[in-house]
């Protein structure tokens, strides 16, 4: 295979294990302020991603550095490009990274509950933005033939990018509901299941809505055809299947299935994408391309070594922490945060 | 205002004030893991006591180095998008190869430490922070890596399109990147700056608590202990390996080394300046006391040898680059290396006098002493940002040096417009305004606190 495919399919990799991966803490920081009333059970919340949500973070870092060093004009117009989105993301990213570490260190009860809506809306903007985000880039935005971004703020915020912002948030909600409904006891556990069923319908529907949109404002459909294959059809049955496993409790599976229903939407988002990494809705021509936007082989090939040695070993200790942090948080266990 | 003055303006205050957090994380991650490993090895509580205050106020600093890392990572695209381009091939290699070494480790085992207290065995407990200590250092040495690129270019090729302009530089040999000699001695002092930093953090709340008689005394004389002698090696070694930075630097930027000397003319034997008023615009003294042949001293380890002047330089780059001016902000690389430099100096005799007292035992701090040592711990934040002043104000005008200007590297104004980099600039310096005043208040709140509270998260 060509480098510069390995590379496109390395960061779609990155991608899909980061929203896999943050979508249910980004999910868990949206309900804290809904599902859990009193400061202990807040706590409690908290702590169920107080191990994971940095390790998590660094999925997006990387892929923001792989983006970087394998297709540097990609990195280049599109944060020059979404610049404002990009800030207010990064606003929100930073809140909600200070605030996990911050919001027990006081006792004030104003001070708790500050940092609790900046957990929130450290949240759901991003949540909320990379549905955005992924639908503008599939959707074609406008790029001149220097390969820079010309669009502006408002651009961005058509209405089928704030579907796909829509159906990410809702998938992440609904992620994080079950996550917290496996990893919860007692009470928290019962209302997590609660809003995971309630959830389950509004985000089926944005996720229709995506799709119903996906064929009139994307090329996605004359390019893979109307039948493009098992794997978006893997999403939408995953997600069905969701409700009936809640239903019998089985939400180990449950996680599973709206885990697989994220991988599967980013995979179908990215071959919708291939070759292109970022489409021009001014000239086809002017889109960028794994060819134009990327780097030269030798590099490739370094980053290629570099990938295959520690990827599997950073896979490998991420799932020991997952192993070692399996226990449910309940009323018994030490709180950190 | 232009997006170029805007531009610079947010790198500088961004950068500056991510490292304002990174030394300490650098140095008090290893102090932490020391800790630890003590614990461990004796089984003494006072260890473990340690251990926890210490990582306690090491966790608070470093989820502030966390989050204001991530805006590094996306700005050379956001604001310096040109640049990236220009040196994507080459600079975005080292930048994923720190998230993939370096972040991963050091976040994934910190989340395991905070967490795993009683969930591992106390020795694979003390391992995940050493593990934390190297993922934190690796990131120093890759951001480096990345960093001194720019300061001293090594493998790579020029790319010319068809009008025979270069457009970009391609990665020729990742191990000449790698083993770029400026590396070398930049991470060495990046490193040592960083455990000076957290000696003279850990010896400033320590002699605090001295002072006061808090309880549990001997976790501060013991805390005072190691951190003297940790503080003083790490300044030493810093100052000693900055003596050789400046001597590299003579030989591939002498530009910024005329600047940080305020050295107009070439002089052999040259003269070290002690306090410089100049003109700028002149490129002359006004006022200046200088000491005659010590800085060919400090430069060639003799009495003799040429220092070249600004003056000489700019003609020579002229010859060289085209017209231009290649003199970097003279009074600000000038007055940032003495601000380093003093400051690295009081350091060494600071931490020597404290070595002096406690491997005697003496604790019994005159009031004048530890209003000195309380004090202290702002110098390590001086040098630590004014080295950094140094190293980046005084590479201007060239961003990659000799390969591409500043102007050059910026986002083109279709892409991204003054008002846009002027709200960044804006929201950013408020948002971070505002955290540095809660994350002191917490830093002091929880120093005070001391090594014998325990929360009571519960009321
Ligand atoms: C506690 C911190 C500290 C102390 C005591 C010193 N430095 Fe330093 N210095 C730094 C912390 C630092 C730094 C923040 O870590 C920098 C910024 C860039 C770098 O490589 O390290 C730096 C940069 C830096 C540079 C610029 C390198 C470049 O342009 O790439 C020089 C020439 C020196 N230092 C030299 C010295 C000398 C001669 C010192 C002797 C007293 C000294 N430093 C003490
Ligand atoms: C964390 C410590 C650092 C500090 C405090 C720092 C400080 C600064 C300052 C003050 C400037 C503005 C100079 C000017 O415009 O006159 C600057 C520019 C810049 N620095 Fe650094 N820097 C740091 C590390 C780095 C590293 C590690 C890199 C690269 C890997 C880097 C890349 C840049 C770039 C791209 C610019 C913008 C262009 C320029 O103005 O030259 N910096 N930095
Ligand atoms: C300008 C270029 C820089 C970039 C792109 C950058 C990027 C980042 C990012 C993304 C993080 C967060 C990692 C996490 O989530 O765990 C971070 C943290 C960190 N960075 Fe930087 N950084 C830069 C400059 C530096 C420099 C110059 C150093 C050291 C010499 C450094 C050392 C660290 C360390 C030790 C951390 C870990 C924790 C902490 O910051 O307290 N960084 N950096």
């Amino acid at each position: 295979m060509e480098l510069n495919t390995l590379w496109f399919i390395l960061i779609a990799v990155l991608f899909t294990g980061f929203f896999f991966l943050e979508g249910f803490d980004y999910g868990v920081g949206i309900l804290l302020p809904f599902i859990a009333k009193d400061d202990r059970s807040r706590r409690m919340v908290i702590n169920t991603i107080g191990t994971f949500w940095d390790g998590n973070e660094v999925w997006l870092l990387t892929a923001g550095g792989a983006m970087f060093a394998a297709f540097p004009n990609w990195y280049a117009t599109m944060f020059s490009g979404f610049y404002l989105a990009l800030l207010l993301m990064l606003l929100a990213l930073i809140v909600r990274g200070v605030a996990f570490e911050f919001r027990s260190k006081d006792n004030n009860p104003t001070w708790r509950k500050t940092w609790d809506w900046m957990l929130f809306i450290g949240s759901f903007i991003p949540a909320l933005l990379w549905g955005v985000a992924l639908a503008n880039i599939i959707r074609g935005v406008p790029i001149d033939q220097n390969m820079n971004y010309v669009g502006g703020f408002f651009n961005l915020l058509n209405p089928y990018a704030l579907t796909g912002g829509l159906a990410s948030l809702f998938l992440f909600l609904l992620h994080g509901a079950i996550f917290l409904n496996l990893k919860t006891e007692d009470e928290l556990r019962e209302k997590a299941k609660q809003f995971a069923e309630k959830l389950w319908l509004p985000t089926l529907i944005f996720m229709l809505l995506f799709v119903i949109g996906g064929y009139f404002a994307t090329d996605m459909f004359t390019r893979l055809g109307i039948n493009p294959g098992v794997i978006p059809i893997f999403a939408g049955l995953s997600l069905i299947s969701v409700i009936f496993l809640m239903k019998r409790n089985l939400s180990g599976w449950a996680f599973i299935m709206t885990g697989l229903t994220i991988v599967f939407s980013t995979i179908t988002i990215f071959m919708g994408l291939y070759p292109r990494v970022l489409v021009s809705s001014i000239n086809p021509a002017y889109s960028l391309t794994i060819d134009n936007a990327s780097s030269t082989p030798y590099t490739l090939k370094i980053m290629s070594i570099v990938a295959l040695i520690f990827v599997p070993i950073v896979l490998g200790y991420q799932a020991w922490t997952y192993w070692v942090f399996r226990k449910r948080v309940g009323s018994t266990t030490h709180l950190e945060y | 205002m232009d997006v170029l003055i805007l531009a610079r303006w947010q790198f500088a205050v961004t950068t500056i004030y991510h490292f304002f957090f990174v030394p300490l994380t650098l140095g008090l991650s290893i102090f932490v893991a020391i800790l630890e490993t003590a614990y461990v090895r004796t089984g003494k509580d006072v260890y473990k006591r340690m251990t926890k205050f210490w990582g306690k106020l090491f966790l608070i600093n470093f989820a502030m180095g966390v989050v204001t890392g991530i805006v590094q990572e996306f700005q050379f695209g956001m604001n310096w998008s040109e640049y990236s381009r220009f040196v994507g091939d080459i600079f975005g290699a080292p930048l994923a190869i720190e998230a993939l070494l370096a972040f991963f480790l050091e976040s994934t085992f910190l989340g395991i430490w905070i967490f795993g207290w009683d969930r591992l065995s106390k020795k694979l407990h003390a391992a995940t922070m050493w593990l934390v200590a190297i993922g934190s250092n690796l990131s120093a040495l890759w951001i480096l890596i990345a960093n001194s690129f720019m300061q001293e270019p090594q493998g790579y090729r020029l790319v010319t399109n068809a009008a025979g302009e270069v457009v970009r530089a391609e990665m020729a040999d990742f191990w000449a990147l790698v083993f770029n000699p400026h590396v070398w001695v930049q991470f060495p002092h990046v490193i040592t700056s960083g455990i000076a930093t957290a000696g003279f953090f850990v010896i400033a709340i320590s002699t605090y608590h001295i002072w006061k008689r808090s309880k549990d005394q001997d976790a501060y004389q013991k805390s005072l202990k190691i951190s003297s002698v940790y503080a003083f090696i790490g300044v030493l070694l810093a100052v000693l390996i900055g003596h050789t930075q400046m001597q590299h630097m003579m030989k591939v930027q002498p530009m910024k080394v005329a600047a940080a000397e305020a050295l107009w003319d070439t002089e052999d034997p040259a003269s070290l300046s002690l306090f410089t008023v100049g003109d700028e615009e002149e490129r002359k003294d006004i006022f200046a006391i200088r000491v005659p042949r010590l800085l060919s001293i400090l430069a060639f380890n003799s009495v003799d040898g040429t220092v070249r002047g600004i003056n000489d330089i700019q003609a020579e780059y002229v010859q060289k680059y085209g017209p231009g001016n290649y003199v970097p902000p003279v009074a600000i690389s000038y007055w940032s290396f003495r601000i380093m430099v003093g400051a690295g100096v009081l350091m060494v005799f600071i931490s020597l006098y404290v070595i002096f007292l406690v491997l005697r035992d003496r604790f019994d701090f005159k009031p004048w002493l530890i209003k000195i040592l309380l004090l202290s711990l702002t110098l390590p934040y001086l040098a630590n940002s004014t080295g950094w002043i140094l190293a980046e104000v005084g590479r201007q005008p060239w961003i990659v040096f000799g390969l591409l200007k500043t102007q050059d590297a910026v986002s083109p104004a279709v892409a991204v417009s003054a008002g846009e980099v002027l709200t960044s600039l804006i929201l950013f310096t408020l948002v971070y305004g505002i955290l540095m005043v809660v994350d002191v208040y917490l830093l002091k709140k929880y120093a005070i606190a001391g090594t014998t509270y325990t929360e009571d998260h519960e009321e």
